[in-house]
């Protein structure tokens, strides 16, 4: 039975003090980790699927030159509201929800340390993707400067980015509380023997994105509260006529808005890093380097936020620094792709679609990587600022990056969740589809940054027509597969179709000797019941086997 | 018989068919597609890499980019070709086993190391050409170029053709196409938001050093084919430069988001030889000096109104319309309390300083008398009749 949807599973349990909530109840006052993980994994796919209508409004006005179904107005609310909805209403949130299924499980922990606050994380975020969806019915519609909302235009914007700033404060207070939840879990309540240097990849990238978080949130809070009181309390943060620096804005902006794409793809690099090595059945490569290099990471993606701001002005002196600091970024990322090559090479590989999903992750991610470091080039970034290479690069990693991992961790855990397993073939074309139909979005858009076609532009010069028709005809087939993703592979599992799955469902079934998946979260039943890990387990030497 | 007869009667028929999809097939990919060609100095179909150089600076550029995109592809056959190879070799289905190796100092060492040489590698020409790139110093021409919602003002402040400043705007025709769904396929429009009234003239081979300042928010001054960019930040001045080796027409867009008509403030700058600059600065000192107007002029109703159509249809057409009845959340002129006000200040006030946060962005740069008389048009053209005139003195101490 799946504990996701079964309101009558954890009546199996014996140790309950408290009569369990069911119903509604139990989703509203939930502070079970798992229940509060799938509520994070619906929501960010409800925005994910609401920030990827916007986006097919966008393709389609592009689809050919000339104003055919928008204005310019409602063009730039949709080109802004698809970047905050699936940055913070998508990415943020789905990687929360992995989170708090898996980070009890793997450190073999009954919850999370604070399980209340974990209620609160969640249940904040409704009002604000409300605040954020009924702005576009305010007057002026919704906000409509970039995700990015640079000063003075936002100073411009209506009472929709007064909503937005308030509904970005709502969220960032979440995702700190979130924060604090994981980084005291992980350190405080790991099974006996399980020393950090022991633990699972995917709680060590989340312990750092946790402390990322926690030092760049409230620098987003800080810029848009300038803006706030730039708007209505007389102040001149960064309006120029009473003396201010729209620049400053973006230095503030940046330095928070470039940690957060960290935050955005180091849980999908601990995602990957579970899975290449289940389905190469070989340990991963080099644990303690991994460790070292998303360190690196955290640490030098402080450092870099200026190579958004190329052109705007900087001295000679300060593009170098932040073209050498960007481009050595590419380093501790280089090392870990060898890492995961190197896993696989000489293992013993199937390739299910969890597996699809990783080296198609690896894959398409490098050719982002390798885009961004083409970018850190100041000389070459000159050409390519504000162009749609960048779009494209971004893309590249946040999509088939961050998306992808995603997608590869919920066909890896989803028998866990649900104890049945997903449809395989369907699997199978959900990723093939994916891949093709992205490909075909994206990759035109590196040839349209590079002949210069702008960001941001609701129309353009006929030169570009191709190139657009191509890439709206791609978004359109992406975001029917992710449709065909929720309505013929999720949902059936969400209600118990499908063959049941064992407790750990990778491990070879014909070869004893044979490594499959390894981690408490394995151990358990499938589906995990209710309560897990309510006494600490004993563990081996490895801390990846529950023994006596 | 009878077989051999039926299918060749199937052959051809299938065969008239199978012609007549392709044939449609085709006049549906004709009607479809645009006809359109490259834009000398700005993009082409189909364009696969950057503009072809004009500077020395766009051409180190270029060369940068392809020895980033070779690097870039090596190390990614290199990668992918090991990681494909044992995709395929090291299948469970073909049999291999797996090993047990997991962690290596050297090679972790090896491969962090390597790749460190290489960005090094990569970091010294960039710096080179960096470096270049922000020598501003002993330009023979210097222009301000200022971002306003949503055009470009051009003032020449050093060298040759001091003195001289414009307003560049997008051609107006090209606005309205775009509001109506864009060029009709079959129409030729090469130039489709690219083509401008006034377009920046400058010399062949002189250096020319562009400072970029803005109005009101943030815009981007850029051309390709030069190789630069650089943010217009309103209160800050910025500087690049470019020394253009060939002569001709190039393009450019507005590249930082600045509001709703972004996509429609383009660059155009027309390099010509030194003799032909000369005679153009020549031509446009006596053009400002004839079009100054005198302010404080007394105008009739008739010469006035029959300028301000002039000016209404290079400015306000486009959101406004021909009937004056605007659009949505365009106001319209015809019958609007503020236009048929016999309080001139109210309408002035607007076209001074805008209305609605920018929506309506203001007009300063337009004259005294082009203001004055595009709203003693407005006053007295469709149902308004107010015989109301307002000359340019009014505007003059209007801006005081």
């Amino acid at each position: 039975m799946s504990a996701v949807l079964d309101p009558h599973d954890h009546a199996h349990d014996d140790h309950h003090a408290h009569g369990a909530p069911a119903g509604w109840r139990r989703w509203v006052y939930a502070t079970n980790h798992k229940d509060i993980g799938t509520l994070y994994l619906l929501f960010s796919f409800f925005m994910f699927m609401f920030g990827g209508v916007l986006a097919l409004g966008i393709r389609a006005e592009l689809f050919q030159p000339g104003l055919q179904l928008v204005n310019p107005e409602l063009f730039n609310q949709l080109t802004t509201m698809h970047g905050i909805i699936m940055v913070f209403g998508a990415i943020m949130p789905a990687f929360v929800g992995f989170a708090n299924w898996m980070i009890p499980l793997q450190i073999g922990a009954a919850d999370m340390a604070f399980a209340r606050m974990n209620n609160f994380s969640f249940w904040l975020m409704i009002p604000a993707a409300l605040t954020l969806g009924a702005s576009f019915f305010l007057p002026g519609g919704a906000m409509a400067g970039g995700w990015t909302l640079y000063a003075p235009l936002s100073l411009q914007m209506g009472p929709s980015m007064d909503a937005g700033i308030f509904a970005l404060h709502i969220l960032g207070a979440s995702s700190i509380m979130g924060s604090i939840n994981i980084i005291v879990t992980i350190l405080n309540m790991r099974a006996p023997g399980m020393t950090l240097m022991k633990m699972p990849m995917f709680c060590w990238t989340w312990l750092i994105t946790a402390y990322l978080l926690i030092a760049v949130m409230p620098v987003l809070a800080g810029a848009i509260t300038m803006t706030l009181t730039d708007r209505h309390f007389g102040t001149s943060f960064f309006n120029p006529a009473g003396g201010g620096d729209p620049v400053m804005f973006q230095h503030i902006f940046w330095f928070f808005g470039h940690p957060e794409v960290y935050i955005m793809i180091l849980p999908a690099f601990g995602i990957i890093s579970h899975i290449i090595p289940a389905f190469s059945r070989k340990r991963l490569f080099g644990y303690a380097s991994m460790v070292y290099a998303t360190g690196s990471i955290a640490i030098l993606s402080f450092v870099v936020w200026a190579h958004h701001m190329f052109t705007t002005g900087m001295p000679v002196t300060g593009q170098l620094f932040f073209m050498y600091s960007t481009m050595l970024i590419a380093v501790p990322t280089g090392v870990k792709i060898f890492n995961w090559v190197a896993t696989m090479w000489k293992g013993s590989m199937t390739f299910e679609t969890p597996m699809l999903f990783a080296v198609g992750f690896i894959f398409v991610f490098t050719v982002g990587g390798l885009t961004g470091v083409i970018l850190a080039i100041a000389p070459i970034d000159t050409q390519l600022q504000d162009t749609y290479y960048v779009v494209a690069h971004f893309h590249y990693v946040l999509v088939a990056g961050s998306l992808y991992a995603m997608f590869a961790g919920y066909y890896f855990w989803s028998p866990k969740w649900t104890g049945v397993m997903y449809n395989e073939t369907r699997g199978k074309i959900h990723f093939w589809w994916s891949l093709i139909s992205f490909n075909v979005t994206f990759f035109p858009m590196h040839f349209l940054g590079l002949a210069g076609m702008p960001r941001r532009y609701a129309d353009y010069p006929m030169q570009f027509a191709d190139f657009n028709a191509i890439a709206s005809v791609g978004g359109f087939l992406f975001g029917f597969a992710q449709v065909y993703f929720f309505f013929f592979i999720v949902l059936p599992t969400m209600r118990g179709q499908g063959a049941p799955a064992r407790a750990n469902p990778w491990l070879d079934e014909d070869d004893k000797n044979a490594k499959g998946a390894e981690g408490l979260e394995w151990e358990v039943p499938s589906p995990a019941p209710f309560h897990t890990y309510e006494t600490p387990p004993k563990l081996d030497a490895t801390a990846t086997r529950v023994i006596g | 018989m009878n077989v051999r007869k039926t299918m060749s009667k199937m052959t051809q028929s299938g065969s008239r068919l199978a012609g007549a999809a392709v044939a449609s097939l085709g006049a549906w990919i004709s009607t479809a597609a645009y006809a359109v060609n490259d834009l000398p100095g700005g993009p082409a179909v189909r364009q696969l890499n950057l503009h072809p150089a004009v500077t020395k600076i766009a051409e180190e550029q270029h060369w940068l980019h392809w020895f980033m995109m070779i690097v870039c592809l090596v190390i990614f056959v290199a990668v992918f070709g090991v990681m494909f190879y044992s995709i395929w070799k090291h299948r469970k289905s073909v049999g291999h086993k797996a090993a047990n190796f997991h962690e290596s100092v050297a090679v972790e060492i090896a491969w962090t190391i390597v790749p460190f040489l290489i960005v090094i590698g990569m970091a010294l020409p960039a710096t080179k050409v960096l470096v270049a790139q922000k020598d501003t110093t002993a330009a023979d021409i210097t222009i301000k170029t200022t971002g306003m919602q949503w055009k470009w003002g051009y003032d020449y402040i050093k060298g040759e053709g001091e003195g001289i400043g414009f307003v560049s705007t997008l051609d107006n025709t090209h606005r309205v196409m775009s509001n109506s769904g864009g060029p009709k396929p079959g129409e030729v429009v090469d130039n489709y938001l690219l083509k401008v009234d006034n377009p920046m003239v400058v010399p062949v081979n002189k250096k020319i050093r562009i400072i970029t300042t803005a109005n009101d928010v943030i815009h981007a001054f850029a051309v390709p084919a030069f190789g630069i960019k650089q943010d217009a930040i309103p209160g800050f001045v910025r500087d690049t430069w470019f020394r253009a080796e060939k002569v001709g027409d190039f393009y450019g867009q507005c590249q930082e988001l600045c509001g709703k008509e972004h996509a429609y403030m383009p660059i155009h700058v027309k390099v010509v030889s030194a003799a032909d600059y000369s005679a153009w600065v020549a031509g446009k000192n006596k053009e400002m000096a004839a079009k100054a107007d005198d302010p404080s002029k007394v105008w009739v109703l008739a010469d006035l109104k029959a300028r301000g159509e002039k000016v209404y249809a290079a400015n306000c057409v486009a959101c406004h319309q021909v009937a004056g009845k605007g659009a949505g959340a365009i106001k319209a002129l015809d019958g609007s309390a503020i236009v048929l006000d016999a309080d001139h200040g109210k309408q002035i006030a607007i076209m001074l300083n805008g209305a609605n946060n920018g929506a309506m962005p203001p007009w300063r740069t337009l004259s005294d008398t082009d203001l004055a008389a595009v709203i003693s048009y407005t006053k007295n053209n469709w149902s308004n009749q107010t015989g109301q005139i307002v000359q340019p003195a009014e505007l003059q101490a209007a801006r005081k």
